[in-house]
């Protein structure tokens, strides 16, 4: 049950690197002996069957969970997008976004929020409370953020979970778009997923494939 | 476990102000949107008072006895009984999860959050405890004494009751388990806000009671922040 992921040259600085990851979770261990390495440029599909741990291993590498065992450096402030939409429902998108970057320290005027609104198809939508939006239409929100972390001082490091999850063909584009410009532009992402993405550019690490 | 290397340099102040409003901006917006949840514990405190005068009979000496502590005691039991909402729902849309990541320090939003809720909660209770004092025949000449004693105490509830609500975010039924670990934490602002209400209306002075309500606003607004966040990291693990 050993699991590799690592890309050899040594002299460009790591992004991710995780060594031996141990998790156990109800007497069942999810992966061991797992090491994980991300270099700029590189977009890592996160692949398993339901309950196989990608979850886990994501909100462990983001710092969310301490319960495993095994060394973690992250070289880069990070950026983390789990199940849950992280959305305050009440608020609009603008004043959602506006709040996240005040959080992330990222430029906050309202260009470039109305710019990362427009990017991702919400044109518009500026002023509709997020709970009259749709399921995908709230997730777009998300792919706002991912705009927003690709300008400078952005998060390099991004861990997406489940990220197409109710998003129609377009967004789906405009989500291999976001991806595509966070690698080519000094980043790695590491994506939990199930349908794939569909790009050239992504490795697997199936954590199913670990399992007895 | 892990280590983080190379982050950030260290914030300078007008960051943290940024941060700071940021956080209460967005709470204030979110409560305005859902007025319902603010008229909740004020409803509770006017129609507990109400039962007083029903309960133990109209009588105004009977009343104006118990006065002090009734008003106190619904105080407090009306905002434990918001706490609760105080990080519910931003677990619940998944906000806390980005706040606990990126909010550094994590305290200042803290703060940010608790001071959000006392706004919504202690500070409209202060103002309407007049009214419930009328039913009660709490003699008129306390009255400013018992805002005075709310406006220092009902913060102090506010930031104890937080430390418990991170505590018990990730719980589903945390409400009870809540009131029992906050409670016993609540007897001191109590003791002397009942206290220094009960002094004026005998006719003495409530200095003391209402400086060591004072004192106990500023050590509680300078060391719980740090505490709630350490239960927020606590909490978000289970």
């Amino acid at each position: 049950m050993v699991a590799t992921l690592t890309s050899a040259p040594e002299s460009t600085p790591l992004l991710l690197d995780a060594q031996r990851l141990f998790c156990e979770r109800d007497g069942r261990v999810l992966f061991t002996d797992l090491d994980i390495q991300l270099l700029p440029g590189d977009l890592v599909e996160l692949r398993g069957p339901n309950g196989s741990g990608k979850t886990t291993l994501l909100r462990a590498l983001a710092g969310l969970n301490p319960d495993f065992e095994g060394g973690l450096t992250l070289s880069e402030r990070l950026l983390y997008q789990g199940h849950r939409v992280g959305l305050n429902l009440l608020l609009t998108p603008l004043e959602n976004l506006n709040w996240y970057q005040t959080l992330q320290h990222l430029p906050s005027d309202r260009i470039t929020l109305e710019a990362a609104l427009a990017a991702v198809g919400l044109a518009g939508y500026d002023d509709t409370p997020c709970h009259r939006l749709s399921a995908g239409q709230q997730r777009r929100v998300l792919l706002a953020r991912l705009h927003l972390h690709l300008a400078p001082g952005g998060a390099l490091l991004w861990l997406l979970d489940e990220p197409l999850t109710a998003l129609d063909t377009a967004g789906a584009e405009v989500l291999r778009g976001l991806l595509v410009a966070r690698i080519d532009s000094g980043g790695a992402v590491l994506c939990a997923t199930h349908q794939g993405l569909g790009l050239t550019q992504s490795r697997l690490l199936d954590l199913g494939a670990v399992r007895l | 476990m892990s280590t983080l290397v190379g982050t950030d340099d260290s914030a300078p102040q007008g960051h943290l102000w940024r941060l700071f409003s940021g956080q209460l901006r967005r709470d204030l917006l979110a409560a305005v949107r859902a007025p319902g949840e603010l008229v909740n514990p004020l409803m509770f405190y006017l129609i507990g008072i109400a039962l007083f005068p029903m309960g133990v009979g109209p009588g105004p000496n009977t009343l104006a006895l118990i006065a002090a502590g009734v008003l106190w005691v619904l105080a407090l039991l009306a905002i434990l009984l918001a706490m609760d909402g105080m990080f519910r729902r931003d677990y619940d849309d998944g906000t806390l999860e980005q706040f606990n990541l990126h909010m550094q320090p994590l305290f200042v939003g803290v703060l940010a959050k608790t001071l959000a809720h006392w706004l919504m909660t202690g500070l409209p209770l202060t103002l309407i405890a007049p009214l419930a004092a009328l039913w009660l025949y709490l003699p008129s000449h306390a009255v400013g004494t018992l805002m005075l004693t709310l406006l220092l105490g009902t913060p102090v509830l506010s930031l104890l009751g937080g430390m418990g609500a991170a505590l018990t975010v990730s719980l589903r039924r945390g409400g009870l388990l809540l009131a029992l670990m906050i409670l016993p934490l609540y007897v001191p602002v109590l003791i002397m806000g009942a206290g220094a209400i009960t002094v004026v209306t005998d006719g003495l002075d409530p200095a003391a009671q209402i400086k060591w309500l004072a004192a106990i606003l500023a050590l509680a607004c300078t060391l719980v922040p740090f505490a709630t966040a350490a239960a927020l990291r606590i909490g978000m693990e289970q």
